[in-house]
């Protein structure tokens, strides 16, 4: 093939956000030549949104943090899903990986002794995010894209050419992973978003660093970037994804005017003092404290007020209490009538907090409000409601090494990898996840590269062709859909069908509507060329969507219970026996379905389990499970 | 409120172009890219745009409406009359891809230029120590989303292909500044901005100033105080001399000053 540009490197890394960026700078400073492959513009990629901050056990604001309160409070989090493992690593190494940023030339905010300064968050103990103002992300992404620079600039002193041994392909497409004969990651291929060319990249080791799945949801958080292609990939090499049913509503996304509904409303509007209020004005959190939680949240108004400059005598607001359970609230008081004129719950801060605190703590609050709604945050409630927000499930990984099942070569970090966050995600344990993990996976990939020495897998020239077949078939064909209308009914199904609440029948109807998308895809026509089409580029990103919503409406149908970010009208209550089952999804053997399966969650080592009491573990494990405890589990 | 409004975009690549016009719906609330999407999803599907957040933060959307340059998910419809044309150009000091899409390919060669943070020498990770008010300076500019439409305004470059060469632009020089201010960043840069990057083209008319989204205030807060400082340092003839010898060894690109 003529027109097909090739590369040869060690270490492809598929994605720009925090964990490919950080994984691209582990690679490289591990001495491995590393390309950077994104979608969209260097220092664009979903990270650049997170607004509230990185969570990471510093113990700057409250000096009896710890890895262990950091750790309980992700389990708990995560109703006990999560990879205890992986919450483990994470929580002892996000302190040395937001440090790690201050040396490539991070500026968080400070503590008045001049560290990082600390915020509360929904779910953590203590003041436990590191932050600038409500633009963290922008924070993390800009100094990892500037420490990139600052390796290419070593680099160019070295050899004169700042490429060499770090590149950033931005504006290209992956559209499929290759394989050797022996099944191990031979490469990839892609294509230009601009020119519309091919690319191939041999290399042996690939990071999926791709990010969530949330443009298959109606309303939304977020970008068109956001469709689920790296978790499709890993499906079709072979690959498995876990906890695919647990998928993240953020309960406070705009929902006024129209053409904004879904947009974040940043969790530091609560964790800084701001209140739900239904339409009588009424501070409904406090009917909403589940069993699980009642021993750590406040019963009154005066004592959640209280708690924001005494924490150590006072519980926390409900409104803090988790993503998922604040989400269900907020859809139960609309449900019942509470509900704005548009359809939200009031989010206040303005009868809270002075203007010039709420101009100082949430800048872009205000100027998003401001500009997009012509709404004054200091002087006006918000309108809020639930918005698609963040995907728990992915890639079935190694901890240590992020290596993904079964596919040699193949590792994923980030939200694109599962098991991390279990049912549900604390606010900013994302954004340390990035670093964490994005970290161990460039290590993985170096230690894999190390350890397959020259045996270096090839590229097959068949599958090459293949690729590029299936790449350009919409341009063939007449007739077919359009791919935006395709999109918004896809959209609109699992929106309202496999959504925050959720129930047997509407999940049946989820999966044949999907099946007949599914066979309507296949036929799509997209107009024009391949120069910057982005008929074209929603026409490719649409099958990965399809296969990766049939995944959440699969498992979602499948789990009989309700947890974090899985809720059955038809299961309302937690079972101590499905915690121990994760739902792996992988491609069935013939065609393009799914198939899937239960597999026992990992085990909590005796360690972990024993910075827990018994009277907490009962509520989240079977009888069974209590009498096997390990000893030294405090009652 | 819906009405049709009359927009017209420019269409065309590498080789040519011209206005295009469509009738299109618009809806109470909306802004502009809702209104380019709408165009992509019912009358002309490979319309090419860039955008991601559509709200602001990542910078991708810029073009130009009517003229000035704007996000395109930031600039709600009701700035304009209902019987107004609204017409939507890509930005104009840089080369065309594809219809609203340029290559911003400059602005990356520049970041490239400008050296890195150079970290305090013998600080810890995790001892680092600063003060908010110190931070605060730096981080006015770290708010930049990287949108370009300062670079794009900016009349040095705007009309001068020539000048492209010799000059950062108001966004990277202000990163510069950025680093200076850096309270614990340990490199001296301000002969580099003069010398290399070419601050001196700037004769602050605050043009990018009044187009940048997020407000910063890039002539007065950074490139007026790094003129500033430039100037002392100039006319300092320890510093001077001492500034010669040592660029005399040195490459141009990001090598550091041994032992700073
Ligand atoms: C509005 C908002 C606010 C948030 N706030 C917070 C917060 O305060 N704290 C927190 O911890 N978390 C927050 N989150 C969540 C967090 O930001 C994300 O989970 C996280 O940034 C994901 O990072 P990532 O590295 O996995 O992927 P991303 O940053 O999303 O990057 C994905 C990358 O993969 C690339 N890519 C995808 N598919 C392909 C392909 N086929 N080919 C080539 N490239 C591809 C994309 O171009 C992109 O570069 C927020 C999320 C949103 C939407
Ligand atoms: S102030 Fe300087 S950088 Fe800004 S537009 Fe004017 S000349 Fe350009
Ligand atoms: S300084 Fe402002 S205008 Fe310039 S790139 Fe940054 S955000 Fe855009
Ligand atoms: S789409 Fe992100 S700034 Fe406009």
């Amino acid at each position: 093939m003529t027109d097909l540009e090739r590369h040869d490197y060690d270490v492809v890394i598929i994605g720009a956000g925090g964990s490919g960026l950080r994984a691209a700078i582990e690679a490289r400073e591990q001495g491995r030549r590393t390309a950077i492959i994104c979608k969209s513009l260097f220092g664009k990629a979903h990270t650049v949104m997170a607004e509230g901050g990185a969570a990471a056990a510093m113990g700057n604001a409250n000096p009896r943090d710890s890895w262990q309160v950091h750790f309980r409070d992700t389990m708990r989090g995560g109703k006990f899903m999560n990879n205890p493992r992986m919450a483990e690593l994470h929580a002892k190494e996000a302190p040395d990986r937001i440090w790690e940023l201050e040396t490539y030339g991070a500026l968080f905010d400070r503590t008045p002794e001049g560290k990082i300064s600390q915020r509360n968050f929904g779910g953590h103990e203590y003041p436990r995010l590191a932050h600038v103002g409500d633009r963290t992300g922008l924070e993390l992404i800009r100094t990892m894209q500037q420490k990139i620079v600052s390796l290419q600039q070593d680099d160019f002193a070295a050899t004169g050419d700042y490429e060499d041994n770090l590149k950033v392909f931005s504006e290209c497409t992956v559209t499929e992973l290759l394989k050797d004969s022996s099944g191990r990651i031979a490469g990839v291929f892609a294509y230009w978003r601009e020119t519309g060319r091919f690319l191939v990249f041999c290399a042996p080791a690939v990071v999926l660093a791709t990010g969530g799945i949330g443009k298959s949801f109606k309303v939304t958080t977020n970008s068109w970037e956001y469709t689920g292609d790296g978790h499709a990939l890993a499906l079709r090499a072979g690959s498995t994804l876990i906890n695919m049913e647990f998928v993240q509503f953020h309960p406070t996304g705009m929902v006024w005017p129209p053409s904004v509904k879904g947009i974040l409303v940043t969790e530091s509007v609560r964790g800084d003092g701001g209140v739900l209020r239904n339409d009588t004005g009424s501070r409904f959190m406090f009917d909403y404290v589940p069993d699980v939680f009642r021993k750590q949240y406040a019963e009154t108004e005066e004592e959640a007020d209280g708690w924001y400059d005494d924490p150590d005598s006072n519980r926390r607001p409900p409104e803090l209490l988790p993503r998922d359970e604040v989400a269900r609230a907020i859809n139960s008081e609309i449900k019942a009538g509470h509900g704005t004129e548009h359809g939200g719950v009031f989010l206040d801060i303005a009868t809270r907090r002075s203007p010039e605190f709420i101009h100082k703590r949430l800048p872009s609050m205000y100027h998003q409000f401001k500009e997009l709604a012509d709404v004054d945050i200091t002087k006006e409630s918000m309108e809020i409601g639930p918005t698609c927000h963040y995907v728990m499930g992915g890639v079935e990984v190694d901890p240590d090494t992020a290596a993904a099942a079964n596919v040699p070569g193949l590792f994923a970090a980030g939200e694109v990898s599962g098991g991390m966050h279990g049912s549900n995600r604390l606010g900013g344990n994302s954004l340390s996840d990035l670093l964490v993990f994005g970290r161990r996976a460039g290590s993985g990939a170096a230690q894999y590269l190390a350890r397959i020495g020259t045996d270096r897998p090839a590229v097959s020239e068949d599958d090459v062709t293949a690729a590029r077949n299936r790449a350009v078939a919409p341009f063939g064909r007449e007739g077919g859909d359009n791919p935006y209308s395709l999109h918004q009914e896809l959209q609109q199904s699992m929106n309202d069908l496999v959504g925050l609440i959720r129930t047997a029948p509407e999940m049946r109807e989820a999966l044949s509507r999907l099946q007949l998308l599914k066979d309507r895809a296949a036929t799509l026509t997209v107009e024009g060329h391949q120069q910057f089409n982005p008929g074209w580029h929603l026409a490719l990103d649409l099958r990965n969507m399809l296969l990766v919503s049939e995944c959440v409406a699969r498992a979602a149908l499948e789990r009989q219970e309700s947890r974090g970010g899985h809720t059955r009208d038809d299961y309302p209550t937690m079972s101590a026996e499905w915690r121990q089952v994760n739902l792996v999804c992988s491609i069935a053997p013939a065609g393009d379905g799914i198939e899937l399966a239960h597999q026992p969650l990992p085990k909590m080592a005796d360690d972990l389990i024993r910075l827990f009491d018994r009277g907490e573990l009962s509520k989240y494990l079977t009888p069974a499970e209590m009498a096997a405890l390990p000893v030294g589990v405090q009652d | 409120m819906t009405y049709d409004a009359h927009f017209r975009v420019w269409r065309g690549d590498t080789d040519a172009g011209d206005l295009q016009d469509y009738i299109v719906e618009v809806n109470d609330g909306e802004v502009v890219l809702d209104v380019i999407h709408r165009l992509q999803a019912t009358q002309t599907p490979d319309l090419a745009v860039r955008w991601n957040c559509k709200a602001g933060k990542c910078g991708s959307c810029s073009a130009e409406i009517n003229g000035r340059p704007r996000l395109l998910c930031m600039t709600r419809m009701n700035n304009f009359g209902a019987d107004e044309t609204v017409t939507v150009t890509p930005m104009r000091a840089f080369p065309v891809v594809r219809d609203l899409v340029t290559d911003v390919s400059f602005n990356y060669t520049k970041a490239q230029q400008i050296p890195a943070f150079a970290p305090p020498v013998g600080v810890a990770p995790g001892d680092y120590r600063m003060a908010q008010v110190d931070v605060e300076r730096s981080q006015e500019f770290r708010k930049c989303i990287e949108c370009f439409l300062c670079q794009d305004t900016c009349h040095v470059v705007r009309d001068h292909e020539e000048n492209k060469q010799a000059f950062a632009g108001p966004r990277f020089l202000m990163r510069i500044s950025e680093l200076d201010m850096h309270p614990l960043d340990s490199r001296d840069r301000k002969l580099e901005a003069q010398d290399r990057h070419g601050l001196g083209y700037c004769n602050i008319t605050k043009c990018c100033t009044e187009v940048c989204p997020e407000g910063i205030h890039i002539t007065d807060n950074a490139l007026i105080p790094l003129k500033e400082r430039v100037a002392d340092r100039k006319y300092d003839p320890l510093v001077w001399l001492g500034s010669k010898i040592f660029r005399r060894g040195s490459s141009t690109g990001g090598a550091r000053t041994p032992g700073a």
